[in-house]
């Protein structure tokens, strides 16, 4: 965990309910997709194309519970004063808005490392953006599948 | 319908002549090849005429217990595995599925071979006692010559007889969890009965699944007093992510420190009603079972154990990516395979459900390396294993409040009744057949569990054949209106439970069973886009995406759940009914490459 990260939770999703075999399915709302996760970091980062690495991205496969998904994540880093990792930002592809949470870092955090939870309406993908001192970026991404549940056996 | 999935090249010792054969293998086949003489052995026995033509007596007269217990022992240490119980005290009849499909990478492989495709994967004799045991091919016929299998008595009779043959200082006993719940008997007494009959088996270590179905509390008032440690390295507290249970036990076995990791049901939080265990949580965790793998290594383990609830193509997935593991000793799918599947370095073991096996590993661990191992699932014929009496002694004392309840005869079946394989079953269409009637619904739902016991023709229909399909914390019976829309909601994800590529996404159980409504499922297809043709059967007509249904089920996950007791409605509706015929199962369609 990190010593401080400064945690702002962007937005509260509206509740959905995870139905089981008697309960009524969500109602359809209009949800985020990975265009509109694009145009986000667009938004924030013009054209720069994230690379692929550094991140270490820990979801549930499956959400045992799809209102509070745990999400861990963890970037690697010397976070020196001359090498460090300043954003990092959390998206979901499948939720009525695409922002989950953006973290930011010092050098003084001494690891970028973060967790939090999420809701998450449907089964979609995480996708995970960390923005370093030296400007690159890098991406990681993860799908969780939130079920309805039942009939395990 | 899907076609017959052919044996793919799992079993690398099958290409024999392609590579030479490194000394595990070579092991591997010597113990193949004793199995395969107790097979031929058997269908000489049983004569060119065919199946079982010889009837029950001469059939018993193969199945010896000084043959069932015959195994040339090897090695060091001796993993006895007993899992999937499902407090079955005493034998039955159980027929393997004759449709257990694969998808993706696990297309056509083992465990996903079925029938008379799974007797030529392994060469085993049409007719024969193992045909008998592990397919479902003629499996009427062949009960009726073989008898049943399992029952704790035998099961302890087996166990017993292995330790007095290797010496206590070598077996460890492991059970794979699924163990506590699901007959009456152990429905009634909160699992006591079960609890207490696997104590005098005296398990080395446990893990489980639907033993959290007791509640929390429940299963913490019972393991604090275990003799033996419940294992899980996948749970954790909701609030503050402390271990539920020790992740892991070191033993000293034939001279080797041996690790036994223990896995939980990954999903249980999902599968099964999470308001029981409201501050567990579980999950795969492979990272931290890695790093319980390392640690076991680091603290001197000779040999690494994880005993798991995974289910099968989970635990093949994490031998492909957690190294370290020498065995995983699966669970939860219910697989009865007869050799060991190798993934790399690591051995899986399917040790089946119902007791219906016992599985025996021999390893031979010298420098914290497995060298050679033999293997046997052992089955446990009833008619032939001595019953162990301290055990019976034991059960009979638990059943005994309860026998005349148990031996209610409800009605008779003229034909085999049976649930377990991907799609509904025939002893599925008595239970959605009696929600149709008993609870005037236009279509009905029953929950895929692979457990519950099958019956054959002519049999009686007790209310212990009903409540070992049936018995669980959860069981009544609601009633309530869907949309056409969320029953294709319904339908689809529990689809993609089963028929996920990746098994890590697989949620575990068979298909959902269906009264009243028909479907067409493409396996293969998207997530979302499997299940097609939604007929409501009673019109004939499709079902309507906007209109609403009266609908009954059981087993839902949700708090509060109002309604009788699934028992209650299955027993009225078998009572009034007296007879059952079992009628062709086509109201589900399997398409698909």
């Amino acid at each position: 965990m990190a010593r401080k990260a400064a945690t702002t939770r962007r937005e509260t999703l509206k509740a959905t309910a995870i139905g089981a075999f008697a309960l009524a399915i969500a109602p359809r709302l209009a949800l985020a997709d990975a265009a509109s996760v694009d145009a986000e970091i667009k938004k924030l980062y013009g054209d720069k194309k994230p690379a692929e690495g550094k991140i270490k991205l820990d979801v549930p496969q499956i959400a045992e519970n799809g209102l509070v998904v745990p999400i861990n994540v963890e970037v690697e880093s010397a976070m020196s004063a001359a090498d460090h990792v300043k954003t990092v930002h959390v998206f979901a592809d499948g939720n009525p808005l695409p922002g989950i949470a953006s973290f930011t870092f010092t050098p003084e955090s001494g690891k970028a490392a973060a967790s939090t939870r999420m809701r998450l309406a449907q089964t979609q993908n995480i996708i995970c953006l960390a923005e370093m001192s030296d400007g690159k970026l890098y991406s990681a991404k993860a799908q969780v599948k939130v079920t309805i549940g039942g009939c395990g056996g | 319908m899907h076609a017959p999935a052919t044996a793919g090249p799992l079993l690398s010792h099958h290409n024999k002549d392609a590579r030479p054969i490194p000394s595990r293998e070579r092991e591997s086949m010597i113990s193949r090849r004793d199995f395969l003489q107790a097979g031929a052995a058997a269908s000489a026995l049983l004569g060119a005429g065919g199946y079982g033509s010889l009837g029950r007596l001469a059939a018993q007269q193969k199945l010896s217990e000084a043959e069932l217990l015959s195994f040339a022992s090897t090695g060091n240490v001796t993993l006895i595995h007993v899992t999937d119980l499902h407090s079955q005290f005493m034998p039955l009849y159980f027929r393997e599925p004759s449709i257990n499909l694969g998808v993706g990478e696990v297309k056509g492989l083992v465990p996903h071979v079925t029938g008379n495709a799974f007797l030529d994967h392994y060469k085993i004799a049409a007719g024969s006692p193992l045909a008998y045991a592990l397919t479902s091919e003629d499996f009427a016929a062949l009960a009726r010559n073989y008898g049943r299998m399992g029952g704790f008595d035998r099961i302890a009779r087996v166990i017993k007889a292995i330790r007095a043959e290797r010496g206590e200082n070598r077996c460890l006993l492991l059970d794979g969890g699924d163990t506590w719940t699901n007959s009456w008997t152990s429905l009634q007494t909160k699992a006591q009965d079960v609890v207490e009959a696997m104590n005098l088996l005296r398990p080395d270590a446990m893990t489980g699944h639907w033993e959290f179905t007791l509640g929390a509390e429940r299963v913490k008032e019972i393991t604090e007093k275990l003799a033996f440690p419940f294992l899980a390295q996948n749970m954790r507290d909701t609030e503050f992510e402390d271990k539920v249970f020790e992740p892991m036990k070191m033993f000293e076995k034939g001279g080797v420190k041996v690790a036994v990791i223990g896995q939980a049901y990954p999903y249980t939080a999902i599968a099964n009603p999470r308001w029981m265990f409201p501050t567990w949580a579980f999950g795969l965790r492979e990272e931290e079972m890695q790093k319980q793998v390392n640690d076991a290594r680091a603290a001197g383990a000779g040999l690494v154990v994880l005993l798991s609830h995974n289910g099968f193509d989970i635990d093949r997935k994490m031998a492909s990516r957690v190294s370290g593991i020498d065995v995983i000793l699966t669970a939860h799918t219910h697989d009865a395979l007869p050799e060991v599947v190798q993934v790399g370095k690591t051995l899986l073991v399917a040790t089946g459900s119902h007791g219906k096996f016992v599985s025996r590993l021999d390893l031979d661990v010298r420098e914290g390396a497995v060298k050679g191992f033999k293997y046997r699932l052992i089955p446990i014929f009833s008619d032939a294993i001595t019953p162990d009496a301290e055990m019976a002694a034991l059960v009979k004392k638990h059943r005994a409040p309860y026998e005349a309840e148990l031996g209610k005869v409800l009605a008779k079946t003229d034909g085999l009744l049976y649930r377990r394989g991907n799609f509904q079953g025939s002893l599925d269409d008595v239970f959605t057949d009696a929600m149709l009637e008993v609870r005037d619904a236009e279509i009905a739902l029953s929950p895929g569990v692979r457990w519950g016991a099958s019956l054959l023709p002519g049999q009686n229909i007790t209310f212990e054949d009903i409540t070992n399909a049936s018995a669980m914390t959860y069981a009544n019976c609601y009633r309530t209106t869907m949309k056409g829309e969320q029953l294709k909601a319904i339908l689809e994800d529990i689809g993609d439970n089963i028929f996920n590529p990746d098994p890590y996404y697989q949620g575990g159980g068979d298909m959902v069973r269906v009264g009243g409504m028909g479907f067409t499922i493409d396996p293969g297809a998207a997530s979302g886009s499997r299940v097609s043709s939604l007929t409501h059967l009673k019109t004939g007509k499709p079902i309507e995406a906007a209109r609403e249904y009266r609908v009954a089920g059981w087993a839902s996950i949700n708090q509060n759940t109002e309604g009788p007791p699934i028992w209650d409605v299955v027993s009225q509706y078998l009572t009034a009914k007296k007879t059952i015929s079992p009628r062709p199962l086509d109201a589900v369609k399997v398409v698909g490459p």
